[in-house]
């Protein structure tokens, strides 16, 4: 047993240090720590830094501009990022259709996407939710009809993230209405979002953002070409997507971010007096019951990523599920602490008005609350962390 | 022991809550919010009418000498229809110090017009770098009758016309006073909350003012504890709504070709949502009944139910938007809505880790 990295991850982690230091554009930085939104224009500009430095799509094979990292580098490089305030991965491109395309597309379809994919020319989103097809996502009804060269689709998208930016849409749909099982008859489309007959209508979350959207597809003929795989296999693509992420999902490196951040403004604000001795101490106590958490958290993902590198250990049991609840769960506990920090000078909305007092002109403090708001959503999505359960359950205790 | 209303606490109970029912519908809540002010103002006149202004006053002031039991019944129908108007800040906050502290002259310049609805005041208290949750004026000061400081978090500031300011006087000690909203000197900026309500950051610079006779902050103290016992109360009817939507949604919303409702994992859930509201209606009546007792007893019963309500508001606030998926965290429907005012309670006038320790120092409840 040895739990430090090597001494070649340990420089590994000093040259990641040393390109975000010198790379990483103070007004991204800025907006990350404070948890206010990021533009289109920043997101784009982050990816393209990323890309110049060949770090944009590391897990990408080589030949499409991936980085033959091993699984111990890919945790250091994305929890450095995290912890430098950089942006999140764009999962979309990076981790969702990038590796669909590289495995399953044809030639044709990664001589034409994957370049735009990883220098973020083609902002993707996922259509696969549905308004009746949530958790059971397999129930899913958008319908393609094969009519000569195309596919003709109708039907209707919800929780679209960001396809208000969106150029392509990566989309499930069904195919075969009479397959045996539902998840028979489901194909995976790439659709051009200027085709006619797709509206997108925005969304409010209670986060007052517009982040997530629905989209309705009104005859939208789609070229068959841009099938992937072979047509009522589309589920099969979709699960590789979904179960292709054991290293990224607890997302540990924003929590240890957020611990940094969060002890260091307890301190500025005991420092100035918004926050009393005792306040000061309850945090500190509370940050160091979080920081346990995280702890064992990232051991437990570290034992999986020793795993997947062929250094010892079985890795946890149905780690992926036990990944994301956890970390999904201590994420949501550093957005309360978020707001323990705010207090009611937090009450405010950031566009609330004018004339604002020095206290509120810490953005964060009113980008705290609507954080907490939106941050309910991860133990929601990407399979609910009831659905995680019931896998665990089902698949390791057998039940 | 008797838990019962008498029969004027429940027509009261009946009357506001069909007030709530015919008046504020989730799409009239959110056409009103749009509103200048971000509320609609014959809201309040209609209060009026119904008598619900001067609910706590005295009867020889004007009011109809309810007491704690009766702003509970109130808030929790207003936390039901997550009433945004400015009960708290107007009524309970600024009539317990009206009440308790303003002379005959003062109540009688005042209250008549507060219960018909023509005169609304507002309570400032809180100041920037500041402690939070203190009592005690510090940076804002009274040279003679004069105010000059900020205040912020101004619950219902915005269209306040008179304000109850907090400020430390000569000899050092934290005196209140009434300012005219509109005299020369002060300047009030609304903002929108996120629950829906308007806070205000106010500035006095120089501003006459008349003194309130007493220990400013024994006043404030008294009158948090009564918004505090008020807000547990409109936290219980936010939960009730929080559960009802929750159990219907569950109800209807069919997932693997059944009711989700028919899932134990959802249902035990829900049950837990329940008993947090149960054990919360227990100590919003306990902190209602406590206004009348002793000070030492008043402030550890309240301390006790905010912690407990508190606690509860967060658990339930989050797992009925679990519950509801996707649709849990859109603004177009209601439940977004009462999770972010179960927010807003949670930390309004102490969140459950500063009533925590202040039952700590009190040495816990009487036995
Ligand atoms: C902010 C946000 C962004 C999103 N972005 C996208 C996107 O870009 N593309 C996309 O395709 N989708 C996206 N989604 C959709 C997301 O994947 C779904 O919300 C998720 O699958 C849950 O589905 P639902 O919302 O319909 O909830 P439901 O499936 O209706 O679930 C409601 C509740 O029932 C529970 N439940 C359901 N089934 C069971 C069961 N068998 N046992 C126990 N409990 C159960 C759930 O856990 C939940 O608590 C996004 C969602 C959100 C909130």
């Amino acid at each position: 047993m040895n739990l430090d990295f090597t001494p070649e991850e340990q420089a590994f982690r000093d040259e990641v240090r040393t390109f975000l230091a010198a790379e990483l554009p103070d007004d991204i930085r800025t907006a990350v720590a404070d948890r206010t939104d990021l533009t289109k224009e920043q997101i784009v500009r982050w990816q393209r830094i990323l890309n110049a430095r060949g770090w944009a799509v590391p897990k990408w094979q080589p030949e499409h501009g991936g980085c033959g990292w091993t699984p111990a580098q890919k945790y250091i490089f994305q929890e450095e990022l995290s912890l430098a305030r950089a942006p999140e991965e764009f999962s979309f491109n990076v981790a969702m259709i990038g590796p669909i395309l590289q495995r399953f597309g044809t030639d044709a379809q990664k001589a034409k996407f994957l370049a735009p994919t990883a220098n973020l020319d083609i902002w993707w989103c996922q259509g696969f939710s549905e308004p009746g097809s949530g958790s059971d996502l397999a129930s899913l009804k958008t319908s393609a009809v094969r009519d000569g060269d195309d596919y003709v689709v109708n039907g209707q998208k919800i929780w679209t993230t960001l396809a208000q930016h969106a150029d392509w849409i990566f989309a499930l749909v069904r195919t075969d209405p009479k397959a045996p099982k539902p998840q028979m008859g489901i194909s995976f489309l790439l659709i051009d979002m200027t085709s006619p007959g797709i509206t997108v209508r925005p969304i409010r979350t209670i986060d007052d953002h517009h982040e997530v959207n629905e989209v309705f597809f009104d005859d939208v003929r789609v070229p068959a070409e841009n099938l992937i795989g072979t047509e009522n296999r589309g589920w099969d693509y979709a699960k590789h997507l979904l179960g292709n992420e054991r290293s990224g999902i607890a997302r540990i490196g924003l929590s240890k971010e957020r611990l940094r951040w969060a002890r260091d403004t307890a301190a500025e604000m005991a420092a100035d007096g918004r926050l009393t001795p005792r306040e000061h101490d309850r945090l500190l106590r509370d940050l160091v019951e979080a920081e346990i958490d995280l702890k064992a958290l990232e051991l437990t993902q570290l034992r999986v990523v020793a795993a997947d590198s062929g250094h010892g250990g079985e890795g946890a049991g149905a780690a992926a599920s036990i990944l994301k609840v956890k970390g999904t769960e201590v994420q949501q506990r550093m957005t309360e602490i978020m707001m323990t920090l705010a207090g009611p000078a937090g009450l405010a909305l950031p566009d609330g008005g004018h004339g604002r007092n020095e206290a509120v002109e810490d953005r964060w403090l009113s980008a705290a609350a609507p954080y907490y708001f939106t941050m309910r959503k991860v133990s929601i999505y990407g399979g609910s962390n009831e659905i995680q359960r019931n896998i665990v359950a089902k698949t390791v205790l057998g039940l | 022991m008797d838990f019962d209303f008498s029969d004027d606490q429940r027509l009261l109970k009946d009357s506001v809550a069909r007030f709530v029912a015919e008046r504020y519908g989730f799409e009239d809540r959110t056409r009103m919010l749009a509103m200048p002010g971000g509320r609609d103002p014959a809201i309040w006149s209609a209060m009026a009418e119904l008598g619900l202004l001067g609910l706590p006053f005295a009867e020889a002031d004007g009011g109809f000498g309810g007491g704690g039991t009766e702003t509970m019944i109130l808030m929790e129908e207003f936390g039901r229809g997550l009433v945004v108007e400015p009960y708290l800040s107007a009524i309970v906050l600024a009539g317990t110090i009206l009440g308790d502290a303003a002379s005959g002259d003062q109540r009688a310049a005042r209250i008549e017009r507060i219960v018909a609805g023509d005169h609304r005041l507002a309570v400032a208290f809180a100041e920037p770098r500041g402690p939070r949750y203190a009592v005690d004026a510090r940076a804002t000061v009274a040279v003679g009758d004069r105010l000059t400081g900020e205040k912020i978090a101004v619950l219902g500031g915005g269209d306040a016309h008179e304000l109850i300011v907090s400020a430390r006087t000569s000899t050092g000690e934290t005196g209140l006073f009434f300012v005219d909203a509109a005299a020369p000197g002060v300047s009030v900026h609304a903002e929108a909350g996120y629950d829906g309500s308007r806070v205000a950051t106010v500035r006095l610079d120089d501003v006459p003012a008349e003194r309130i006779a007493g220990d400013g902050a024994a006043h404030l103290t008294r009158a948090i504890e009564a918004a505090n016992a008020a807000l547990c109360a409109e936290a219980v009817g936010a939960m009730a709504a929080a559960l009802d939507l929750t159990t219907e949604y569950l109800k209807t919303r069919k997932q693997f070709g059944v009711p989700i409702a028919s899932f134990q994992a959802l249902q035990h859930r829900a049950v837990d949502m329940l008993m947090q509201l149960e054990l919360a209606r227990s100590m919003a009546i306990f902190a209602a009944v406590s206004l009348d007792q002793p000070p030492a007893v008043r402030a550890a019963n309240i301390a006790a139910a905010k912690v407990q309500v508190a606690r509860a508001a967060r658990f339930v606030g989050q797992q009925a938007v679990q519950l509801h998926g996707g649709i849990g965290i859109t603004a177009e429907y209601k439940i977004g809505h009462v999770f972010k005012r179960l927010t807003a309670i949670e930390t309004l006038f102490g969140d459950a880790d500063h009533h925590l320790d202040a039952l700590t120092d009190i040495g816990g409840l009487a036995a």
